[in-house]
């Protein structure tokens, strides 16, 4: 066993141990940090595939951001684990045979006999000057423009529809809109009332009252 | 670096719709609080923009382009033809539908633009890529499109269900192409056919591709056993919603199988035929029997949709470009039937009350003759019954399969359309034989939707009676692609 062997398996073992970790840990907080676990190693293989430019992509934007943001979501909701949590051991009998049987499904299919070294050789190792970033950026632009922007339509969707699903417009009473155009338009009398009002007359008190 | 522009004209509807799409949403903000109606007829109005480039440019030809991720041939011009025509009617009846209940608001015109945009792309589509992301486009639309009813339990419920379930449909679609991927080193349709046509490709892994993409294809066609969520989805969803939801996005369905299927997989045909025929005798059975129990004509018509995956499976079963021509003839069929049936609960939905139980519909013959006349012509079509559209699709389906030599298919497709007869005569019997306990004349929620679903009722009719001209358009969009 080579290091660079010996790097990918720990790394390997360390993005599934955490993955598994985060589906079972009961706290979504440490369910989300079990995540970021699982990132950075992912990153570590990728950058072990030579795919320098998207590891530390994923460092810097998922658990940079996006996890940061997710965590701070998680704190802040109120999620009640023992709804979450129920029917897990119910149904954890059949889901566990149902995911070994489609483990070792897989596994004849995609494990070494089919996508082993022979099958698939080792490329060859990229030479020192090579820019990782320009070999993704240019079919990016070029070759695959049109997924590019498409993936762009797919961002915009989403943000109208988180938009258009959070954002609660409130009848005017409850909150108060400045409305410029009705406060130009006002005049002195829609504000302002003369009223002839009758002599406010004072209730003779009773004679009895008065003695006590 | 050699790097050519791509040629943008065959892309033209789709940019024309995406820059309509992005100003509506834009103007949305803005008109929204002055004109009500401003959002509605500034969607139709791109509609038919959108339409009438594609007609402009009608093509008889094959044209790639955007370095293979793009394919405009006649095929994808007549599916996204009919797609504009259809969502026409669709916000015809959403609009009616989302006064008379008092909800809604732009962003569903807005989602229904960019959900038809993804549906666009999916038709269009030539590599794996531009597939995924046209279907996520379309899905992301519609998740947010069921939710947009907040204050009902209901459609949040179907919208978070639909897109549970989407998101795994998703995993599954995109493993099945990552293995695709791995075996064959390609992502363009017409290099992966090419690829596999060599036959040095690891088949194995091919076939367990096909597996996961073929699930992945069924769950979002809503075919059994990956039925689950179309009868809660559709009976959740406001009724304006389920009309979109039941009609389009099978086109766009019709395209992504075909694409995938035919154009980048004819030489696995053995393979997914053998799935498909699992699938489709599944869809048969639940779709005619499970539909006779449902009291709610949304969920009827949910449970007969699954039942009409499975006829449009059956064209594709046939393997040949006769069959695929007929399954698209019935795709078509079913969307356009589909816009009546559902569309009749809106014209008839007067007031806040959905007015969706089949017991709703009891004695509508005596309290508005000419709609339940209307309602029997979209029942009769549905159920297969000879001079309506829907016995020629359901005809040319069986031909087809009877003639690729799948006699017990083709026998089992007709006793569940037997047994399905049962349930659309069942709404007929209700609307003629039962005494309505209210008998005051019930009027139409306005006159546009009830001519629009008087007219195509009678289209129905009228293309039953002369089918020809309607088949040998998809016979020629299919014969003409490849």
């Amino acid at each position: 066993m080579t290091f660079e062997t010996f790097i990918f398996y720990l790394l390997g073992f360390i993005a599934a141990a955490s993955g598994l970790m985060m589906i079972t840990v009961k706290n979504p907080v440490k369910a989300a940090l079990w995540l970021v676990l699982a990132f950075i190693a992912t990153a570590g293989l990728w950058i072990l595939a030579q795919a320098e430019f998207l590891g530390l992509v994923l460092i810097l934007v998922y658990v940079g951001a996006v996890m940061v943001l997710f965590l701070f979501v998680v704190m802040m909701l109120d999620i009640n684990l023992v709804v979450l949590k129920e029917g897990f051991t119910r149904y954890l009998p059949i889901g566990a045979v149902a995911a070994l049987a489609t483990f070792a499904l897989i596994y004849m299919v995609v494990g070494p006999d089919r996508f082993g070294l022979q099958a698939f050789p080792a490329p060859t190792p990229l030479p020192a000057d090579a820019s990782n970033t320009k070999m993704i950026a240019v079919p990016l632009y070029t070759t695959h423009v049109y997924a590019f922007i498409l993936a762009a339509v797919l961002l915009l969707v989403g943000i109208v529809a988180a938009i258009s699903l959070t954002l609660r417009r409130r009848p005017p009473k409850e909150v108060q809109y400045q409305d410029i155009d009705a406060q130009v338009k006002v005049q002195a009398k829609d504000r302002f009332e003369m009223i002839k009002m009758a002599p406010v007359v004072e209730p003779e008190i009773k004679k009895e009252e008065k003695e006590e | 670096m050699n790097f050519v522009i791509p040629n943008f004209a065959p892309a033209i509807p789709e940019i024309a719709l995406l820059i309509l799409a992005s100003v509506v949403l834009i103007g949305d903000t803005i008109w929204s609080k002055r004109c009500q109606n401003a959002t509605y007829y500034a969607t139709q109005l791109s509609l038919i923009i959108v339409g009438w480039l594609i007609v402009d440019s009608f093509t008889v030809h094959q044209i790639v382009t955007f370095d293979g991720s793009f394919v405009r041939d006649t095929l994808s011009d007549v599916l996204k033809i009919f797609t504009v025509l259809i969502a026409l009617g669709i916000f015809l009846f959403a609009r009616t539908s989302m006064q008379e209940k008092k909800y809604g608001s732009g962003e569903f015109y807005v989602l229904g633009l960019f959900a038809i945009l993804g549906m666009f792309v999916m038709i269009s589509a030539y590599n794996l890529i531009t597939l995924y992301l046209g279907l996520e486009i379309m899905s992301l639309s519609l998740y947010a499109i069921i939710a947009l009813h907040r204050n009902s339990g209901v459609a949040v419920e179907a919208a978070s269900k639909y897109f549970v379930l989407g998101a795994l449909a998703t995993g599954m679609l995109l493993y099945g192409f990552s293995m695709i991927y791995g075996a064959t080193g390609e992502i363009n349709f017409d290099k992966i056919a090419a690829v596999i046509a060599t036959g040095q490709v690891d088949h194995t892994v091919l076939a367990f591709g096909v597996v996961f993409v073929v699930i992945g294809l069924i769950f979002k066609m809503g075919g059994a056993p990956f039925h689950m969520w179309v009868p809660d989805v559709y009976h959740g969803a406001p009724t304006a919603v389920t009309l979109f939801l039941g009609t389009i996005p099978k086109i766009a369905a019709f395209a992504m199988v075909y694409r995938l299927m035919v154009e980048a997989m004819p030489g696995l045909l053995k393979d997914w035929q053998q799935l498909l025929i699992i699938v489709t005798v599944l869809s048969l059975i639940v779709g005619s029997i499970v539909a006779i129990a449902q009291d709610n004509l949304k969920r009827m018509l949910a449970y007969s949709g699954i039942g009409h995956v499975g006829f449009i499976l059956l064209g594709f079963i046939a393997g040949t470009f006769d069959g695929f021509a007929s399954a698209m003839y019935y795709v078509l069929v079913y969307a356009i039937t589909g816009l009546v049936g559902f569309g009749m609960m809106i014209v008839l939905g007067k007031g806040r009350q959905e007015f969706d139980r089949i017991d709703d519909f009891k004695g509508l013959n005596a309290r508005n003759p000419w709609l339940a006349l209307m309602m029997l012509f979209a029942m009769f079509s549905m159920a297969g019954v000879p001079p309506f559209i829907g016995f020629f699709a359901k005809l040319m389906v069986i031909e087809e399969v009877v003639k690729a030599g799948f006699v017990w298919l083709a026998v089992v497709a007709v006793i569940t359309a037997v047994i399905s007869a049962f349930y659309y005569l069942r709404v007929v019997k209700v609307m003629y034989f039962d005494v309505p306990e209210d008998t005051t004349p019930i009027k139409a929620v306005n006159r546009t939707t009830q001519w629009t679903a008087s007219f195509v009722a009678i289209a129905l009719l009228v293309f039953g009676l002369i089918p020809s001209g309607f088949i040998n358009l998809c016979y020629n969009a299919v014969a003409l692609t490849h």
